[in-house]
C-alpha cells in the first residue's frame, strides 16, 4: 500500500486530521498501514544526496569499529551487554546501511531502523565523549529520524506531536486563550498569599521573558503559578508572551524539520516583538535544547544564538541565589540525602554542571549532597530521553532502560532526587511507579519557595496582623 | 624492478599519499555545514579553536581521556600499534639512508635495535587487536572483512621489513622488494580506505571539539569533559 490513511508521508496539519488520528487508540489502524508503507526510495536519495554531508559520511566511514563507544551507552550496558544494542552496530546497520544502498531500502528495513531509532537512542550523546575518532552517534541519530520522519516510519505519539507543533505551536493543544486564561488564573489563585502578585503577558522592554513547556499549563499550571511567586520575591520585571510561550519543539524527537525551524521561530519572534533584555526558559532540558542550543541553527541564525541571551531556568536560579535575591533560610535547607539528575540536554549538552552544583550549596546542608555515580558530563540519561517516555510501543524497552537510572540512585543511598528537567522528572516517576524504591522527587522550584526567606513587605497583611 | 619500484613507483606513491591526504582534508572541510552540523563556524573563534585543540590533544596524550583510563589494556595496545607504526617509517636508519642519497637530507634517526623493538611491539599488539575482534562479542559484531584486510594491509610493511632486516631464508633481495611493495600499497590505501583516519582523526576531533566549543558547553569551560 503506498500511502495509508493514518501513516503516510504527509505531517498532520489541519486540526480535523489530528483529532482522526488520536482517535486511532494506540495508533493500531496506523502501525498497521505502516506494515505496507512503502518507501520512496528517489526521494529519501534526493535527501541523502543533499544533507548527508562531509560529517556524517565520515563518521560512518572512518568508524574503527573498536567497540570502545559498547561501554558508554546505557541501553547496551542495561540490555545485558547485547552487541546489537552497541552504537556503532545500530548507526552502521541502519543510516550506515541506508547511506551505502544509497536509499534503496525497502519498507521492512524502515520498520527496523524505526524501532533502533526511537527505541535503542535517546540521542543522549554520551558515546559521542567515548569515542577515539569523536564519533557522536547521538547526533547522527537525530538526523536519522529525520529521515524516517520524511518516509512516513514515525511513531504515531510523535506524529501526534509534530502534528500538535503545526497546529497549535505547542506540543499539546494548548490554546493562545488556554494559554493567557492559566496565567490570569494562576496569579488570581495566588493573591490571598501572594498579594499583588502579576504575571504580565506582552509587556514589552522586561527584564525577563519567561518561557515553558505546554504540559505546565495544560497539566501543571501551578509551576507556571511557583515560576510567578519566586519572581515576585527576586522583583524582576518580567513577562510571558502570548504567542511564542511554548519552548519544547516535540519535532526535534520526531525528526520533522520544517515544524523545528516554525516553532523556534514563533519563540523568537516574541522575543523581537516584546524586547526582553533576557528570556528565561523553565526547568526542561529538551525544552532548551530545542530553543538555546540547537533552536538558533533551525532559525537560521549564523552566529548560533538566539535574539536575546537564554537561561535555563538554573542559571537564573544560580544568579538569583548568588546575588542575594533569593535567600535560602539554613533552617529549612535539606537535611537529608539527597542527589541530582543531571540532564543530558543542560549538563552534557551544554555545560551547567557546575552551575547547578553551585545551587545544591545553597538548598543542602553541607555533608548531605551526594552525587550520582557516574555524574556531571558523563552521567547516564534518565531512561526516558529523546521521546523514549512518550512513545506506548516501547514501554517495555524504556522500563527496561529505567533500571540504570534506579541503580543510580539506589547506589547514592538517597531518598530525594532533584531533578530540574521535565524529562527526567517523568523518567524519575515512572520508575517509582514502575520498581517502588521508596523514592522522591523534585523541580527546583517547590524547593525553592519553601526555603527562601520571604521579604516582610511580601507577606500578606492578614499574616502580619496574627504575628 | 628495485630501481623502478624505488624511483618512479615511490614518486607514484608519494604523490598519491600526499595528493590523497590533502583532498581527503579539503573534501571534508569543504563538506562542512554550519546549519546541518549546527555548529557556528567561524564565530566564537577563541572557544572553537580551544574546543578542538583539547578535543585532539586528550586523546593523544597518554590516559588523556576518560575512556582511555577505563580501558587501559586496550589504550597500551593502540598506542603501541600506532607509536611503531608512525615513528618506525620515519626515523628508520634504513630510510634516512635512501633519503640522503636521493635528496641530500636525512632526519634524525634512531638505532636499528629500537626500530626491532617497536616494530615487534606493534606486530604483537596488532596481534592481541585481531584476537581482541575475534573475542569480545561487542567488538565482533562490528568487524567485517574489511577490517582485517586493513590490519593485514598496515602490519605487512613491517612483517617483510623484519623479514628483510634478519634475512630469513637468506633471501634478502626478495624481501626488500616485498618490503618496498607492501609499503608502496600501505601508503597509496591511506587516501582511498578508512586508513584516511590518519587525516580525518584529526578533522572529526576539531569538528566535535569545536561543537562543544561554541554551543555545548565551551563558554562556561565544560563541554566535552575529560
Amino acid at each position: 500500500m503506498p500511502e495509508g490513511v493514518f501513516c503516510n508521508k504527509t505531517p498532520v496539519s489541519t486540526e480535523e486530521g489530528l483529532l482522526a488520528l488520536l482517535g486511532d487508540k494506540g495508533g493500531r489502524q496506523y502501525y498497521d498501514e505502516m506494515s505496507r508503507l512503502e518507501v520512496n526510495k528517489e526521494a529519501l536519495k534526493a535527501t541523502l544526496d543533499k544533507t548527508c554531508k562531509s560529517r556524517f559520511r565520515t563518521w560512518l566511514e572512518i568508524c574503527a569499529h573498536c567497540g570502545l563507544c559498547a561501554d558508554s551507552c546505557f541501553l547496551y550496558l542495561v540490555n545485558d551487554r547485547d552487541p546489537e544494542q552497541v552504537p556503532s552496530f545500530k548507526i552502521q546497520s541502519t543510516l550506515g546501511e541506508m547511506v551505502r544502498r544509497k536509499g534503496d531500502v525497502d519498507n521492512a528495513f524502515m520498520l527496523r531502523t524505526m524501532e533502533i531509532a526511537w527505541s535503542k537512542c535517546t540521542c543522549c550523546n554520551r558515546c559521542g565523549m567515548y569515542c577515539p575518532h569523536g564519533i557522536d552517534m547521538g547526533i547522527m541519530f537525530g538526523y536519522l529520524r529525520g529521515l524516517c520522519f520524511s518516509q512516513g516510519f514515525v511513531p504515531w505519539e510523535l506524529k501526534i506531536g509534530s502534528g500538535m507543533h503545526r497546529i497549535y505551536k505547542a506540543q499539546m493543544n494548548v490554546t493562545t486563550e488556554d494559554w493567557v486564561g492559566t496565567c490570569e488564573w494562576m496569579a488570581e489563585e495566588q493573591q490571598d498569599e501572594w498579594p499583588g502578585l502579576e504575571i504580565p503577558v506582552d509587556l514589552e522592554d522586561a527584564d525577563l521573558m519567561y518561557t515553558c513547556n505546554a504540559r505546565e499549563p495544560k497539566h501543571y499550571p501551578e509551576d507556571i503559578a511557583e515560576v510567578a511567586i519566586l519572581f515576585h520575591i527576586t522583583g524582576e520585571k518580567w513577562t510571558v508572551p502570548s504567542e511564542g510561550w511554548e519552548q519544547t519543539c516535540l519535532t526535534l524527537f520526531a525528526g520533522d524539520w520544517p515544524a523545528c525551524k516554525a516553532q523556534t521561530e514563533n519563540v523568537y519572534a516574541a522575543i523581537e516583538r516584546l524586547r526582553p533584555k533576557r528570556v528565561v526558559g523553565t526547568e526542561c532540558g529538551h525544552a532548551h535544547r530545542c530553543t538555546v542550543v540547537e533552536g538558533p541553527y533551525w532559525a537560521g541564525r549564523r552566529d548560533g544564538l538566539p535574539p536575546a541571551p537564554y537561561l535555563h531556568y538554573t542559571e537564573w536560579v544560580a544568579e538569583a541565589l548568588r546575588t542575594g535575591k533569593i535567600k535560602i533560610d539554613p533552617a529549612k535547607r535539606i537535611k537529608e540525602p539527597v542527589t541530582y539528575q543531571d540532564s543530558c540536554n543542560y549538563i552534557r549538552n551544554y555545560g551547567l554542571s557546575e552551575i547547578v552544583r553551585e545551587i545544591m550549596g545553597y538548598l543542602v546542608e553541607p555533608g548531605y549532597f551526594v552525587e550520582m555515580w557516574p555524574n556531571k558530563e558523563h552521567n547516564y540519561c534518565c531512561g526516558g530521553g529523546g521521546g523514549f517516555n512518550g512513545v506506548g510501543m516501547y514501554r517495555k524497552q524504556r522500563n527496561k532502560a529505567l533500571l540504570t537510572k534506579r541503580d543510580q540512585i539506589l547506589a547514592t543511598g538517597c531518598k530525594l532526587v532533584v531533578s530540574p528537567c521535565h524529562n527526567c522528572w517523568d523518567a524519575i516517576r515512572d520508575l517509582e511507579e514502575e520498581y517502588e524504591i521508596g523514592i522522591r522527587w523534585s523541580f527546583l522550584k517547590p524547593l525553592l519557595i519553601k526555603m527562601a526567606i520571604i521579604p516582610e513587605h511580601l507577606l500578606p497583611k492578614e499574616e502580619e496582623e496574627e504575628e | 624492478m628495485y630501481e623502478f619500484l624505488t624511483g618512479p613507483a615511490l614518486w607514484l606513491t608519494f604523490i598519491i599519499f600526499f595528493g590523497g591526504v590533502v583532498w581527503r582534508a579539503v573534501w571534508y572541510v569543504r563538506g562542512l555545514d554550519w546549519q546541518m552540523d549546527r555548529v557556528a563556524y567561524g564565530y566564537h573563534n577563541d572557544l572553537a579553536i580551544k574546543g578542538a585543540l583539547k578535543s585532539i590533544l586528550h586523546w593523544l596524550l597518554p590516559f588523556g581521556s576518560r575512556c582511555w583510563r577505563l580501558k587501559p589494556g586496550f589504550y597500551l595496545l593502540f598506542f603501541t600499534f600506532h607509536i611503531g607504526l608512525l615513528l618506525v617509517p620515519v626515523f628508520l636508519i634504513a630510510h634516512n639512508v635512501i633519503l640522503q642519497e636521493r635528496f641530500g637530507i636525512s632526519l634524525w634517526t634512531f638505532s636499528p635495535r629500537v626500530a626491532d623493538v617497536l616494530s615487534i611491539a606493534m606486530l604483537v599488539s596488532a596481534v592481541f587487536i585481531v584476537l581482541r575482534r575475534i573475542a569480545l562479542p561487542e567488538v565482533r559484531i562490528l568487524t567485517t572483512f574489511y577490517d582485517y584486510l586493513l590490519i593485514l594491509i598496515s602490519t605487512a610493511p613491517f612483517i617483510t621489513g623484519l623479514l628483510c632486516r634478519f634475512q630469513v631464508g637468506g633471501d634478502y633481495h626478495f624481501w626488500l622488494l616485498a618490503h618496498i611493495i607492501t609499503g608502496e600499497i600501505w601508503l597509496i590505501a591511506v587516501p582511498f580506505t578508512k586508513l584516511s583516519h590518519a587525516i580525518l582523526f584529526f578533522m572529526s576531533r576539531a569538528q566535535l571539539g569545536m561543537d562543544y566549543g561554541i554551543k555545548r558547553g565551551g563558554k562556561y569551560g565544560r563541554g566535552l569533559a575529560w
